[in-house]
């Protein structure tokens, strides 16, 4: 039951930030789509293996190959269908919880989560460009084994 | 020789406007090279340079009369994807060989004049959906569904008024964040809400800059070292708005 409301409230958030975004409005489906698997693989990792580095680079992963694959099918830009799927990723609540401390002159704490989340988002940049190298290799060998 | 002059001005001012496009509806800086570039070559100047940062693009190309270059300034951004898509599919039109010159810079005019983003009442209520789920997401009850809802949508509308009525962005943000702290902490006040930490958390997704860092970091990554930076800049100021409206809100009241 829990895992089918976190399943629904991503949806919507993530087709939410795609009105927010003004993505075209026949995407707004795929977008939320998109978001739902990535926090999904996100939520389980992430409660199994404690670790949200991890949970947030396979979650970006996923994201990121399947926004290339959507991109290239229906010839739009990455952007459009990924960047609606990583905002759930996004350590938003940590970056919030780390300024809070700093004007809560609590900077020990404040310095610890001002980490995480450099970690975390440097995880999610990471992951796309991770996976956007991949997808370049492939096409390149692809390439060479045709012309030979 | 005069004709490839001209041409070669035309030539500047489409790749030019397509990459104004892209960068004010908040496309990425290697996209906004690469398609300029692209652009260019589909028009026949084979070489050019050009150098995005989220503030200005410099762009010059080597016709076959002198090297022209040319600097445009970008004072707003914002984020629309349509936009960056129909810049996209007219590249693409281009070096296709679909689109001609003339073709491009009418359908380029038209999109920059269009204004294509959903009503603000329709972003508003996506926000506050938002900000209500992704509060459920962050591990918060169901009670605090609805103060996260009013709280987040408020916190968005008041956003859109005060970046027209102020245009410093720093301090609609710092606004906004205030108001989404008021108005979470009445409702917890009040008894509607529960755990103020995670209704002000899930109100202030919406606002959070959480795309500026990672595209600030990928930019990095990928050797735009001024874009990056400043994108960083930029995300570090938002934060620190965020946080100072919240702060002002829980050490006064």
């Amino acid at each position: 039951m829990d895992l089918f409301i976190q399943l629904f409230t991503s949806f919507i958030a993530t087709s939410a930030f795609g009105v927010i975004f003004n993505a075209p409005k026949n995407t707004l489906i795929k977008c939320g789509l998109i978001g739902m698997g990535g926090w999904m693989i996100y939520y389980i990792l992430n409660s199994y293996s404690e670790n949200a580095v991890l949970a947030t680079l396979a979650a970006t992963i996923f994201i990121a190959v399947l926004s290339q694959q959507l991109a290239k099918f229906y010839k739009t830009p990455v952007i459009i269908f990924s960047v609606a799927g990583i905002i759930p990723l996004v350590p938003g609540g940590l970056a919030y919880d780390s300024m809070r401390n700093f004007v809560e002159n609590d900077y020990n704490s404040a310095l610890g989560l001002a980490a995480k989340v450099f970690m975390l988002a440097g995880t999610i940049a990471f992951g796309l460009v991770f996976s956007e190298v991949i997808n370049q290799v492939i096409r390149k060998i692809g390439k060479s084994e045709v012309r030979n | 020789m005069e004709e490839q002059v001209v041409k070669t001005k035309e030539i500047m001012e489409v790749c030019l406007l397509a990459g104004k496009i892209m960068l004010q509806s908040g496309g990425e800086t290697y996209r906004v090279e690469d398609t300029m570039t692209r652009m260019a070559a589909a028009f026949g100047i084979e070489n050019t340079n050009c150098f995005v940062t989220p503030t200005g693009i410099i762009f010059s190309a080597e016709g076959n009369g002198p090297t022209r270059t040319k600097l445009i300034r970008i004072s707003e951004r914002s984020t629309d994807l349509q936009k960056v898509a129909m810049v996209n599919s007219i590249s693409r039109g281009i070096s296709s060989g679909d689109i001609n010159l003339k073709q491009a810079i009418d359908q380029l005019n038209e999109i920059n004049s269009m204004n294509l983003t959903f009503p603000i009442l329709v972003q508003a209520a996506a926000a506050s959906l938002a900000s209500g789920c992704f509060m459920i997401m962050y591990n918060g009850g169901w009670n605090d569904f609805i103060p996260a809802l009013i709280s987040g949508g408020a916190g968005y509308l008041s956003f859109v008024y005060f970046n027209r009525v102020v245009s410093v962005k720093f301090f609609s943000e710092f606004l906004a964040a205030f108001v989404i702290g008021l108005l979470s902490f009445l409702s917890v006040h009040m008894g509607m809400g529960q755990q103020l930490d995670k209704i002000i958390i899930g109100s202030v997704m919406p606002l959070v800059p959480g795309l500026l860092v990672t595209n600030a970091i990928r930019d990095l990554m990928a050797g735009h070292l001024v874009a990056g930076l400043s994108k960083g800049a930029e995300a570090f100021l938002t934060a620190f708005a965020i946080g100072a409206g919240i702060a002002f809100v829980v050490s006064f009241l």
